[in-house]
């Protein structure tokens, strides 16, 4: 018994090595070049990295179609290389070492995570590898090194729009925040609302925490607290799972004021989960499904076609970033990390959440759309630009 | 004031599902000395069994609520009777570590093999609404908030704690139980089944995690994802430690204990809340060492 | 060959240089397509597997010599993690530009985050230490996440931003001698007459108390002790990485070391650098295995305890970590 256990174990590790030393092929006259992906693929995260993987093989395909880029007058096209980083930096980190190491990839889309992305950064700077990250909005992400990109906003700006929004538009004097402290993203857009929202004149009567949104499912005794101050307006700078349970727990103690969030929000099961709770609350996003201009309408087609579910932020943005990378590949005409990095620098890339240019500190400088949930739909309001 | 008895009442209501999933960490603890991690996720297993057995239940029996946690509980039984036989047993007699650290690889196990594709998948899932919320007037103006399905939360659980009390100290094989609680190698010696009584403590625990689980899905509307056991199982493994772990009645206590100290140190401060509640259990154990019901046995050479 | 067995340190040393000269050709001589065997990554995952031993083998100096049960030592981690970033990045601005000035400086960091962890083991393990079996673990595991609350909510440390930056002192080398050095110490304490009160504390306390050994006193040591490698290996790791975040060190971490302890086996030290050894590289050869990966990580887990009950070595030593009794007598005789 003890045999067999130790050949099926040798067995599972020699397959595995087996599979994992299998070569892209090349073709006389075209060539193949590896891109990577770094993504929460197992772990509480999963649903994240689903989504932007799904956004990133789309684009990757697109591209290949489209007859890939021409490299020193050989048709190269990509094939894309997933990692999986299960939310943890240092995964994310030999994720990364692999792609670069054993992959040679020409530069890497992800991570979802600020924290996994920063633990990726310094690998891929040291290294001269391109990295964009879809969705990471920590402002220190890319100030790791010229090789660092982001395809969304940084915390302060979307904050910021929802605070002037909430105070001009929607014209409420006092407002509750409630957000993760776990997670540097929730806590960003958070402070940022508070700053903007007092710099206004309103005033933020609470300003109340909860640890880690996917471990945390009862916020009954903070908004407790929070209805004892009788704001005007509820900020939830959260994923759209937890932003929904805080408004079906707040709605059924009675907490019935207009409620706002972040790009977090962005997802069918924000409705799905929150029902009647949800309606009526608005939040800053990237794109609006309900945009009339034919690439949005094109895009959301053809994901849904393709995975059978409409596509959240996450896989936009991951679309994006994927887009971003490989058409700067295409312009620079070149493997090389630094003619990629040199070419997105100069970039204006038409994506689906809008047009990007990057400023010096490579974050993308683009416009917000605020968007409102009606009859369960979200509807396209206005556009906020920088 | 008002406000005070609703953070009360809150920590009562989760108090009430910690419970349920205390009972099974404490009862296995008791019989087999085992700190059995998988529990969590058979607790996770229970939450996902309504979301997928609802929809059949309510056409087939037209009420919804009892149908599936009947069978949850069922199903969840099973399933921890399967992980003991093909887990657990093996290591029985050998290293009480090794056995925990098997315990770590079938939690770990269960939690990845029900985020795969096909099985339960990663995703966000809306749970369905077993019974319709609704808040309950009360008199007075302390502004107080008590929904139906607070009541159902206190109600099932203090109903599955009265059987399950009943079953550990009148019928045979609950006694049974408490004897090999007591004394292993005696009981065995009295012909008691050893492993007749291990086998329904496996499942007697994980039914009451399923019905916790069900109680979940109806109070929070949602099932994040396969790993969402792990923190109400921390908690609820915590709580069966504080009261004293392997006494019954002391599990529900370190639950309820657990979910209203945690209630409370949000509303004192939510920046703090999940540390002060650590704070507040390293502080009892240090002044009862074997938990608030547990015996202090003291060695004998 | 008298001189190895009666040397039993010069042994150790020798086998890690041993593997260290192994591990660098293959990391340098260009054997495949024109490049080295190993790449960055596999020498990345050799540095973490390296970091990962000292943390094992000190859990495993509480856990499998002195029969105690802690389940908190990634708190520990943390500490010296912190501190440690804190001296070289924010406080002094160190970068590896200039060894001559950042090594030092590092060298002292990591040791003061090794001290600052010990003196966190002091405050934890003083009042807790009396407490037996799981209510230690719980006490341990609540130390962790108290540890892991107070980091993400001071802003001073980065809060849940992380703290990011550190220059990156950590390579080979320094992991090398970083654990041959953590696991000399360790062993030849453990071999000292004080390792083997160890034992009798572990075997019976009563009986130890009964020898006259103050058993509290021994544990409260092993404890702080165990505390102040798992500082410096926090130290190491934070250097490694650049970037250090608060999740890095929740209770799952401190499970993890736990897995790999009793993988290896959880007394012997030969076992506690098999078993992180094994299980760091595991997971990431079965990176092709996609979402199955960790399905079948903790299946192979699961297998391992059922076939090898006491962990892959049991309380068997590798030769180079303790000569064996019988010979060591044939020498003195």
């Amino acid at each position: 018994m003890r045999r067999l256990f130790a050949i099926i174990l040798v067995c599972a590790l020699v397959a595995s090595v087996g599979v994992g030393c299998k070569k892209a092929e090349v073709l006389p006259t075209e060539q193949v070049v590896n891109m990577g992906g770094i993504f929460p693929m197992t772990g509480g995260s999963a649903t994240f990295g689903t989504s932007s993987k799904q956004g990133v093989a789309m684009a990757v395909e697109e591209f290949n179609t489209a007859g890939g880029a021409m490299v020193g007058g050989v048709k190269t096209t990509i094939n894309y290389v997933n990692e999986d980083d299960t939310g943890a930096p240092e995964v994310g980190a030999s994720a990364a070492q692999k792609l670069i190491n054993q992959d040679k990839v020409i530069g890497i889309v992800g991570a979802v995570m600020s924290k996994v992305s920063l633990a990726v950064a310094p690998i891929c700077q040291a290294a001269g590898v391109p990295e964009i990250s879809p969705t990471s909005t920590n402002a220190t992400v890319t100030l790791v090194g010229d090789y660092i990109f982001r395809a969304c906003f940084i915390d302060p700006f979307q904050g910021t729009v929802m605070a002037n929004y909430a105070y001009n538009i929607l014209k409420v004097k006092t407002a509750a925040v409630l957000y993760d402290n776990g997670n540097d993203y929730n806590k960003g857009l958070a402070e940022f609302f508070k700053a903007g929202f007092e710099k206004n004149g309103g005033k933020v009567v609470a300003f109340e925490a909860f640890t880690d949104e996917d471990k945390t499912v009862d916020y009954k005794a903070q908004l407790t607290k929070i209805k004892a101050t009788n704001p005007e307006f509820l900020y939830l700078p959260n994923y759209y799972a937890s932003a929904a349970t805080i408004l079906k727990q707040a709605r059924a103690m009675g907490l019935n004021v207009p409620a706002g969030g972040g790009d977090g929000w962005d997802s069918p099961d924000l409705v799905k989960i929150g029902g009647a709770a949800v309606e009526g609350g608005v939040f800053s996003n990237h794109f609006s499904k309900d945009d009339k201009s034919p690439k949005v309408q094109d895009f959301v087609t053809k994901y849904t076609t393709k995975y059978g579910e409409a596509p959240d932020a996450l896989a936009a943005l991951a679309y994006d970033a994927a887009g971003l990378l490989l058409d700067a590949f295409k312009t620079a005409g070149s493997i090389k990390g630094s003619d990629i990095r040199d070419a997105m620098k100069n970039t204006t890339f038409s994506g689906i959440a809008g047009a990007y240019k990057f400023d010096a500190n490579r974050n993308p400088i683009k416009a917000a759309v605020i968007i409102k949930i009606v009859n369960g739909e979200q509807t396209y309001l206005t556009t906020v630009n920088p | 004031m008002g406000q005070f008895l609703q953070q009360l009442i809150n920590g009562i209501q989760i108090g009430s599902i910690y419970a349920l999933i205390a009972l099974g960490y404490t009862m296995v603890y008791g019989i087999v000395r085992l700190i059995n991690f998988a529990h969590a996720d058979i607790f996770m297993v229970g939450a996902y069994m309504g979301f997928f057995l609802a929809p059949v239940m309510a056409r087939v029996f037209g009420g919804a609520f009892i149908p599936t946690i009947i069978a949850a509980m069922l199903i969840t039984g099973l399933l921890g009777f399967i992980m003991e036989k093909l887990a657990y047993r093996p290591l029985r007699y050998k290293s009480r570590l090794s056995a925990l650290i098997t315990a770590l690889g079938v939690s770990l196990f269960l939690e990845n093999f029900c985020a795969l594709p096909f099985v339960f998948t990663p995703a966000f899932r809306k749970f369905p609404d077993l019974i319709v919320a609704r808040n309950i007037p009360i008199p007075g103006n302390l502004g107080l908030n008590i929904s139906n399905v607070l009541l159902l939360d206190v109600g099932v659980s203090v109903i599955l704690m009265v059987l399950l009390f009943w079953f550990v100290n009148k019928t045979l094989i609950g006694k049974q139980m408490r004897a090999v609680a007591f004394d292993k190698p005696t009981a065995s010696l009295m012909g008691i089944n050893i492993d007749v009584v291990i086998s329904t403590a496996f499942i007697v625990g994980p039914a009451l995690a399923g019905a916790g689980g069900i109680l979940y899905g109806t109070t929070y509307g949602m099932l994040a994802s396969p790993f969402l056991g792990i923190w109400p199982g921390l908690k609820a493994f915590i709580a069966a430690v504080l009261g004293g772990i392997g006494n019954i009645p002391g599990a529900v206590l370190g639950a309820y204990i657990m979910g209203i100290s945690e209630a409370f140190a949000t509303s004192v401060n939510s920046n703090l809340g999940y540390g002060i509640a650590f704070a507040i259990l390293i502080g009892i154990l240090l002044v009862r060492p074997s938990g608030l019901l547990g015996k202090f046995m003291p060695e004998k050479v | 060959m008298t001189f190895f067995r009666t040397h039993r340190t010069a042994v150790t040393v020798i086998a890690f240089v041993l593997t260290y000269v192994v591990v660098k050709l293959l990391s340098v001589l260009p054997l495949v397509n024109g490049g080295p065997l190993l790449n960055g990554y596999y020498i990345q995952l050799i540095a973490l597997a390296g970091i990962n031993i000292v943390m094992t083998v000190s859990l495993g100096m509480v856990n499998g010599f002195t029969g105690q049960f802690s389940i908190g030592h990634a708190g520990f981690m943390a500490v010296g993690a912190y501190t440690s970033a804190m001296i070289t990045t924010v406080w002094l601005h160190t970068s590896v530009t200039n060894p001559w000035v950042g090594y030092p400086v590092f060298i002292l960091a990591i040791l003061a985050g090794g001290l600052l962890a010990a003196a966190a083991g002091y405050l934890v393990g003083t009042p807790s230490l009396r407490l037996k079996g799981d209510y230690l673990a719980i006490v341990t595991l609540s130390a962790n996440e108290l540890i892991r609350t107070v980091i993400r909510v001071t802003n001073a440390l980065g809060g849940p931003r992380g703290l990011g930056g550190i220059p990156k002192f950590t390579n080979l080398e320094v992991v090398f001698v970083f654990t041959i050095v953590s696991v000399v110490l360790m062993r030849n304490y453990l071999f000292s007459s004080h390792g083997r009160s160890m034992k009798a504390v572990r075997d019976s306390e009563i009986a130890a108390e009964a020898t006259g050994i103050n058993t509290t006193k021994q544990k409260v040591f092993v404890f702080v002790f165990s505390a102040f490698f798992a500082g410096v290996s926090g130290g190491v790791f934070a250097h490694l990485l650049q970037f250090i975040h608060p999740d890095n060190f929740s209770f799952v971490k401190s499970l993890e070391y736990l897995i790999y302890l009793y993988v290896g086996g959880s007394t012997s030290i030969s076992g506690a650098i098999v078993g992180p050894a094994v299980f760091t590289v595991l997971p990431e050869l079965m990176r092709a295995l996609q979402q199955w990966r960790m399905v079948i990580y903790p299946l192979i887990l699961v297998l391992t305890m059922i076939f090898r009950t006491e962990g892959i070595m049991g309380a068997r030593e590798f030769r180079f970590i303790l000569i064996p009794q019988r010979q060591r007598k044939e020498v003195s005789a």
